[in-house]
């Protein structure tokens, strides 16, 4: 089928080429301040993941079956921040209650999240691209892309930390400016995937 | 709460602590994804400067005016929805007078509802201060944010595309990188690690929790023993008490 064809180039140029942290800066905050930790990294990126999918999956319809008709597309911004952060105190209730080994695991990062402009940029993007190609099942493949390109993006980059801690820094570039270098090499390491999917698969 | 409001405030010091000791995206690393992503022409920078210093002085305002009113519990809904309302007003006077900067800025101008310097100036000031001392800070940290954003744009649009303000400048030189995103990362380090050797203060360890608007609940969460969600936010690593000490 050649639908599957162009979700699986939608998944992986949300990973690779349009990576949200290295290409497009959303999520630099968690990015820089969490992603020390391997354990740490993993948990936020899957919180983040969740929550994207979520929030796109209700955002999306909301926004062209609801605000686009009416003509209210303008109150975007705050319908979908508002939505967002409802959300997440839903799904924060409803993991305590239900599912309390989830929550003790995602728990602690889900009320971060409401204020992680990456969800909102998922949102948000998702519906600027609707007008080219972008149906409901892409804006759901291609926010769960985003939250795994999140995903990949944290935990490399905590490994790169980790090799940080042991070296021999120039006292004035210590902390954050050598993170930010090093966050630099990896992106420019990204670049290199640019064309990638619409050469193996367009 | 009456303490706070009796104490003298300088005004001009309240407008030029944002701009030089406690600059929110040098010091206190505040709203680094606008700063990263909109910095690759001087152009771009202005106009997201100008209109989160807008935002940021209405917000405060209003959240000054409404802090005895709303309730504590529900601050931070409240003020997401205050930010939001003028985000949108905003960003339709950007589109309606503005618009190649609307297209320039794209999704980055309605994320400004997120941006944590207008959150974080919200919970740490606008909230505990009376009116006008609020719309200084906001106007000073505004300006701060402002010539951040146009010394980064101007530093990547002069080296990356060999112009300023869309100028050509004399002996173009045009290396691309610093227009990609490792450049944006590499430029906002050094300038970071500039800003701490002149100012003589270590460089901060990881984004600032000054800002965090989440920052109440963390400590509490760590009250309760449990673990904090960030890993910057240890109580002795705060930036609050790393200025005091420096």
């Amino acid at each position: 089928m050649i639908e599957v064809k162009a979700l699986v180039a939608v998944f992986l140029a949300a990973i690779l080429t349009e990576n949200y942290v290295l290409n497009k800066f959303l999520g630099i905050c968690p990015f820089l301040g969490v992603s020390k930790k391997v354990n740490t990294a993993l948990g936020m990126s899957a919180a983040v993941t969740f929550v994207m999918v979520i929030a796109t999956a209700v955002t999306y319809p909301i926004y062209m079956n609801l605000l686009l008709p009416t003509g209210l597309d303008y109150l975007q911004t705050i319908v979908f921040i508002l939505v967002i952060a409802g959300l997440v105190q839903l799904v924060e209730t409803i993991l305590k209650k239900y599912i309390p080994s989830l929550y003790n695991s995602l728990g602690i990062y889900l009320p971060l999240i409401t204020t992680n402009c990456a969800v909102l940029g998922v949102t948000m993007l998702v519906i600027e691209k609707s007008s080219e190609s972008f149906g409901y099942v892409e804006a759901l493949v291609n926010s769960f892309g985003a939250g795994i390109g999140f995903l990949v993006a944290m935990v490399m980059f905590a490994g790169v930390r980790q090799r940080l801690e042991s070296c021999d820094i120039p006292k004035s570039i210590q902390g954050l400016p050598i993170t930010l270098v090093a966050a630099s090499l990896v992106s420019l390491s990204f670049l290199g995937f640019s064309g990638l999917v619409e050469n193996m698969l367009g | 709460m009456e303490a706070v409001a009796k104490k003298k405030y300088n005004p001009v010091k309240e407008v030029t602590k944002g701009i030089i000791k406690e600059n929110p995206v040098l010091c206190l690393v505040l709203g680094t994804c606008p700063t990263l992503a909109v910095t690759t022409a001087a152009s771009n920078a202005i106009g997201m400067g100008i209109a989160a210093t807008i935002v940021l002085i209405c917000s405060n305002a209003v959240i000054s005016l409404l802090r005895n009113v709303i309730p504590d519990k529900v601050r931070i809904p409240a003020y997401i929805t205050i930010i939001a309302t003028f985000v949108t007003l905003v960003q339709m006077v950007v589109k309606a007078y503005a618009p190649a900067i609307d297209k320039s800025l794209g999704i980055y101008l309605p994320l400004i509802v997120v941006n944590c310097i207008i959150l974080g100036r919200a919970e740490m000031y606008a909230s505990k201060n009376p009116v006008v001392p609020s719309i200084l800070d906001g106007l000073g940290m505004g300006i701060g944010f402002t010539a951040t954003l146009l010394l980064m744009g101007s530093i990547r649009e002069i080296l990356g595309n060999g112009t300023w303000f869309g100028m050509d400048l004399p002996g173009q030189i045009q290396i691309i990188i610093f227009l990609l995103p490792p450049g944006g990362f590499f430029v906002f380090g050094m300038l970071i690690a500039l800003a701490s050797k002149l100012s003589g203060k270590k460089p901060p360890k990881a984004t600032g929790c000054a800002g965090c608007p989440l920052s109440g609940s963390c400590s509490m969460m760590k009250a309760e023993g449990g673990e904090s969600a960030c890993a910057n936010c240890t109580a002795d690593d705060t930036p609050e008490k790393g200025g005091a000490e420096a």
